[in-house]
């Protein structure tokens, strides 16, 4: 029977719970420098001066280097679609543009002497009016840039071909429309960024890094250094958690080794929460514009959504992730005319970036919610409206308007299944007792229908597999777990496919001399690509092994078996005669060279998981309080190698979108002061707010793939943000509350009541 | 200043200066660096350990004032091939993912179950609201520290 | 997330941390548990010369029965409030909120005579102190004095105490009535956004305020209301008159005046 679909605990556990993960700030590295960033404290300015003299005599200081020093040229964005003229200095040089940008490096002996120092750095500003809210940067005299003469980043509805059509709502009864703000959040993995330089006699350098993708690293170090990438070695050892915002390629970092060659040592950067929630990068960020057409009957005609997307003061990433929202605008839904536009605007705010689903969960929150705004103005139920307009299974491959193609799916089934787990009639029956009643408890029921796309990015993906000598099996990854349990899912499929035991194999990622090429961990990619990979390496590796086997038995390779049961081989029929891995892994070695097998694999497409959520809310309509007590979740991500790890993911996931939903979200006073920049003021949620979830197993495999898997890592945000939101507006929809903006803290939920009260 | 502590059961004597946060003292003069730093604020708990048998937060004791005092961290209380009950359920109920809170988070757990010896889910999910994770949205964290106090979990 | 340097000096016993206050002038600070002074400095928003580390006089750590009152030592811990028994019995309401102070990692080290001189309007314990009508014993270079808790909280993290006083014990009545805490706040283990601390004191209702002024409140008017014979409702409805809540990132002021009503009307009925 195949491993593959158990419940295996993971391999990597008991390090981390013993003695604890590797991460950068624990790596040993002798003589290393400490590098403290002095931050901009102001979100605009211009740069009069600054004062390093008393900070250079500080003890234990090594070096302090502003932009004067540095002549490196500044980097354009990394996604060519941006406004490539607004560049990004490795220090600030005449301005600043956000709080936390870092003005000049601190180079001490200690930790502590470097927070000592960096005090001393005296640097002044001539304050600038700072653009805060995105809806002014397009029309605002203050520019971030004014030699680039605009705030806009991006015009996604130029490039598209964006132009309202006038008959656009031709044939609606109902058309409702809404400006909803999906809020700005802070990824807050629980490791900071790190990172360590060190260059090597050879001129070799070596780059310790806290990151998602290392090869990517590697090249963009080779790029800024004009080094071959062979010449840059990049290590990530264990990683405290990314949710995408350790993809990009930040400037501290990238500075280290400039630092390290100047002052001829090694460094170490680690920042401070503090920072992180400055500089790390923020999620989300668009206010939408959206406007959805149909019939009393509950049909939907027409969508259109107009999106104004957030960069923050440097273009990057997040300025990019409208293209996702764009390309999964209609969900999972039939709709026959879909439009979509917006722009990209700078801010004096923290850049944005990735966040666990990066512009899907834009996507889905826009339609979701517009779904139910739609429900209520024909007084239908939100079930029953979505049901009404779902692609149906035969539809699949399912091409939409934005031009995704659907893999497989059966969106209604996901429905059906979670109405039924959740109770969905007899909730519905308990909020109209409690309506009835008029209590100060109301209960709320949200839904949301889900499809998103993973792995998005094109191109091939590393897997390796080696047998050694003694039978043991090292299996290699171009992408990089940092959580997600690849030492064991990985070695999952090598053992299902070669019958070596889970603990005879040695897992190897993070280290770009180990393996030559890779994407990375991100855009819930890693088993449908390096997965598969494996799987294929292992499956070459089997037959080569055969082919040994053939000869240590004396037979025809094509009539050699390996028992995957009991890791032997044998002649077929002849099941009492045979050859142990060790014993061919043996012979491989000795007279060949050996039974590794390194393999690119190229996925046809992106996949398409799907999946619908239900949210049940408490509002204390007192104080506008709200409880999420029950949450249902049917996610389907194709075939599950291992559903302990992918019930993981997804709990992982429905808890950061409820968060969004309810509780965080990144602030900003007028002036562009950060008023959430750590972990006392930025609410993260913890368990204390959260119930235990209700997961629904289901699978509808991919045909794209032999592993028939999608990926896991983002449903969950992805579906529970505007489940949350829908379920607190419905449970206050009997008091005319139609809308609320996230995050639904108590007191905008009271607002929101208070001022339907006074319409009423 | 000198100080003694008994770290994991051995008597440790250092010279530290006065401002040296416990868990800069465990980490950077001990070596042991299974205790993480997670923020700056007291708030997310990564850095918990056991001060004569109670959990505190690493990063918000003086060295200082744990002179004459026991410490015990994540490093003290089992080994791969032993470990401790509450570490083999946070295996077992997959409690952990990137690892970076999951020290802090056992050794809450154990103060929490030397009080609460057979916890109710209410009484774990506030008993880790000192604790902060983002990879597991804690379902599977509670359930391991019900299971490792004897409670079934709910769900 | 490193202080500012500072010297350090260690006090065995009440009488030692008072000297070494007086040697070591304005630039010294207690330290007790240190969870309101460590993360301040550790921010560098806090930057004493030297600390004084009072978290080693033992004689300060007891709770006892003092005939109509409770005696509790100001280097009790919270941990060591919540569980005491004499508490429980008599004072309900100090174990139930001394239990509801930060997370257990700070309970386990904060003591309620450091959040008490803290003073901050957020904090629980010194809103509940002032609902029981408590008493503040200070000891300073010329011996001790008994302060009300209602004339110990001055200003914003500021109070009655001297800067060369320690604070040495909270005396607060043995309750034979009812009484209600009811915090609301974002998460678990943050601040209240607005507290209401109620109890039947001496045959009256006592209410105050968590966060509602630049210092723990006394409800006036509504105990007023109900001394008058006023239904709970009605006393509720005046709940934030005389209060002057601030508006920050959690709330805005009139969001924090309805809070205020809605908790003493809530707590009120619980204390019946």
């Amino acid at each position: 029977m195949s491993i593959l679909g158990n419940r295996v605990v993971r391999l990597e556990d008991p390090r981390f719970l013993t003695v604890g993960g590797t991460y950068v700030d624990d790596v040993p590295l002798d003589g290393a420098l400490f590098v403290t960033y002095v931050r901009s404290t102001m979100a605009h300015a211009v740069i009069s001066s600054i004062d390093t003299a008393e900070a250079r005599v500080a003890p234990g200081v090594v070096a302090i280097f502003t932009a004067a020093d540095v002549d490196l040229a500044p980097r354009p964005p990394a996604i060519p679609m941006l406004n490539m003229a607004m560049t990004r200095p490795w220090l600030s040089t005449d301005r600043v543009r956000f709080v936390g940008e870092p003005v000049a490096a601190v180079v001490s002996e200690t930790r502590a002497a470097g927070v000592d120092a960096a005090e001393l750095v005296f640097v002044d500003y001539e304050p600038l009016p700072a653009i805060v809210d995105p809806e002014s940067a397009e029309q605002s005299e203050v520019l971030l840039f004014p030699d680039v003469g605009t705030n806009i980043a991006m015009d996604i509805g130029a490039m598209m071909g964006f132009s309202p059509a006038p008959d656009f709502f031709d044939g609606c009864d109902v058309v409702v429309r809404q400006r909803i703000v999906n809020n700005r959040v802070a990824p807050c993995p629980m490791e900071v960024r790190a990172a360590a330089a060190v260059w090597g006699p050879d001129g070799r350098l070596t780059q310790w890094a806290s990151t998602q993708n290392p090869n990517a690293l590697r090249d963009s170090l080779a790029e800024a250094y004009g080094l071959e990438p062979s010449q840059v070695r990049v290590i990530a050892p264990d990683v405290g958690g990314g949710f995408g915002a350790k993809t990009g390629l930040s400037t501290e970092e990238h500075l280290l080794p400039w630092i390290a060659k100047r002052v001829d040592r090694p460094v170490r950067f680690v920042e401070t929460r503090t920072e992180s929630m400055l500089t790390m990068g923020h999620g989300r960020g668009q206010t939408q514009f959206v406007e959805l057409g149909g019939t009393r009957d509950g049909k939907v005609l027409a969508w259109r959504n107009v999106v104004l997307q957030d960069a923050g003061a440097y273009p990057g990433m997040g300025g990019f992730l409208s293209f996702m929202t764009r390309l999964m605008a209609s969900g999972v839904y039939v709709i026959p005319k879909v439009e979509f536009g917006g722009k990209t605007v700078v801010t004096n705010t923290t850049p944005t970036t990735a966040y666990r689903g990066a512009g899907r969960p834009e996507a889905a929150a826009a339609i979701e919610r517009a779904m139910d705004l739609f429900a209520v103005e024909i007084g239908m139920d939100p079930a029953e409206v979505r049901r009404a307009n779902l692609i149906q299974k035969d539809q699949f491959p399912y091409a939409t308007a934005m031009g995704a193609t659907y893999d497989s799916g059966d969106y209604e089934q996901a429905l059906d299944l979670l109405l039924d787990a959740a109770g969905y009639r007899a909730l519905r029956d308990e909020q109209a007792r409690r309506r009835a009643e008029g209590g100060t408890r109301q209960l709320g029921l949200g839904l949301a229908v889900y499809v998103e796309i993973t792995s998005p990015v094109p191109g091939p993906e590393f897997g390796g597999v080696e047998v050694t000598a003694d039978g043991k099996a090292v299996v290699r990854a171009g992408t990089f777990s940092h959580g997600q349990g690849h030492a064991t899912a990985f070695a999952m499929i090598v053992a299902d496919r070669l019958g070596i035991a889970l603990e005879d194999i040695e897992f190897v990622q993070g280290d770009t001399d180990l393996i030559p090429t890779g994407q990375g961990t991100m855009g819930s990619r890693s088993l449908q690509t390096a997965g598969v990979a494996v799987a294929q390496a292992s499956t070459q590796v089997a037959d080569k092994a055969r082919e040994v086997a053939a000869n240590l038995l004396e037979a025809a390779p094509d009539d050699v078996v390996l028992d995957t049961a009991s890791g032997n081989f044998h002649v077929a029929g002849s099941p009492t005669v045979t050859r142990s891995w060790s014993e061919v892994a043996a012979a491989a070695h000795a007279d060949g060279d050996g039974l590794r097998v390194d393999i690119d694999f190229t996925p046809e497409g992106a996949s398409f998981p799907f999946g619908a959520h239900l949210a049940v809310v408490e509002v204390d309509v007192e104080t506008g309080r709200v409880e999420l007590t029950r949450f249902v979740a049917v996610d389907d991500s194709g075939r599950i190698l291992n559903p302990l790890i992918t019930e993981g993911q997804r709990h992982g996931g429905i808890a950061q979108g409820v968060a969004q939903a309810l509780m965080e979200e990144v602030r900003y006073d007028e002036d562009g002061n950060p008023v959430t920049a750590n972990l006392a003021d930025y609410a993260m949620i913890s368990a204390a707010e959260l119930p235990s979830f209700e997961l629904v197993p289901m699978e509808t495999p991919t045909p794209l793939n032999e592993l028939g898997a999608k990926g896991i890592g983002e449903s969950g945000t992805i579906g529970a943000t505007p489940a949350v939101q829908n379920a607190v507006v419905d449970a206050l929809s009997h008091l005319g509350v139609r809308h609320v903006d996230m995050p639904l803290t108590a007191e905008r939920v009271w607002q929101a009541i208070q001022s339907a009260g006074e319409k009423a | 200043m000198k100080v003694s502590i008994a770290v994991n059961g051995e008597q440790q004597q250092h010279d530290v200066e006065p401002r040296v946060l416990l868990v800069h003292h465990l980490r950077e003069t001990l070596g042991l660096t299974g205790t993480n730093v997670g923020c700056d604020t007291s708030s997310c708990g990564a850095c918990t350990v056991l001060l004569d048998g109670e959990s505190v937060k690493s990063c918000t004791v003086l060295a200082v004032q744990a002179d004459g005092r026991s410490v015990t961290t994540i490093e003290g209380i089992g080994s791969a091939a032993a470990m401790h009950p509450v570490q083999a359920a946070f295996q077992e109920h997959h409690g952990l993912q990137c690892g970076f809170c999951t020290p802090g988070m056992v050794m809450a757990a154990l103060s929490l179950l030397e009080e609460h010896p057979k916890p109710t889910e209410a009484e774990v999910r506030e008993g880790l609201e000192g604790n902060l994770c983002r990879c597991t949205g804690y379902h599977n964290i509670v359930a391991a520290v019900m299971a490792a106090g004897g409670s079934k979990a709910t769900a | 997330m490193i202080p500012a340097a500072f010297d350090y000096v260690r006090a065995g016993s009440a009488d030692e941390a008072v000297s070494l206050l007086a040697q070591h002038g304005d630039d010294a600070k207690l330290l007790a548990g240190g969870h309101s002074l460590l993360p301040l400095m550790k921010l560098r928003l806090a930057t004493p010369g030297v600390l004084v580390d009072v978290g080693r006089v033992a004689e300060l750590s007891y709770v006892r029965d003092a005939g109509d009152e409770i005696a509790v030592g100001a280097l009790t811990r919270h941990r060591d409030v919540e569980v005491s028994d004499a508490l429980r019995a008599d004072c309900g309401i100090l174990s139930h909120v001394a239990g509801m102070v930060g997370d257990p990692q700070v309970r386990h080290r904060g003591t309620i005579g450091g959040s008490i001189a803290h003073g901050d309007p957020a904090s629980d314990l010194p809103a509940v102190v002032l609902a029981l009508g408590g008493t503040l014993v200070a000891q300073g270079p010329s011996g001790q004095r008994e302060i009300a808790a209602s004339d110990f909280f001055r200003g914003f993290l500021e109070t009655a105490l001297a800067p060369d006083e320690l604070l040495t014990e909270i005396r607060v009545p043995k309750l034979a009535g009812g009484w209600s805490y009811q915090k609301f706040n974002r998460r678990a283990q943050d601040w209240a956004i607005v507290g209401a601390a109620a109890a039947r004191v001496n045959g009256g209702t006592n209410v105050a305020l968590v966060n509602m002024a630049a210092t723990p409140v006394r409800a006036t008017s509504v105990e007023q209301a109900l001394a008058g014979g006023a239904s709970v409702a009605d006393a509720a409805a005046s709940a934030d008159e005389g209060t002057e809540p601030s508006a920050d990132l959690n709330a805005s002021a009139d969001y924090r005046r309805h809070l205020a009503r809605v908790l003493v009307r809530r707590a009120l009925d619980e204390v019946g």
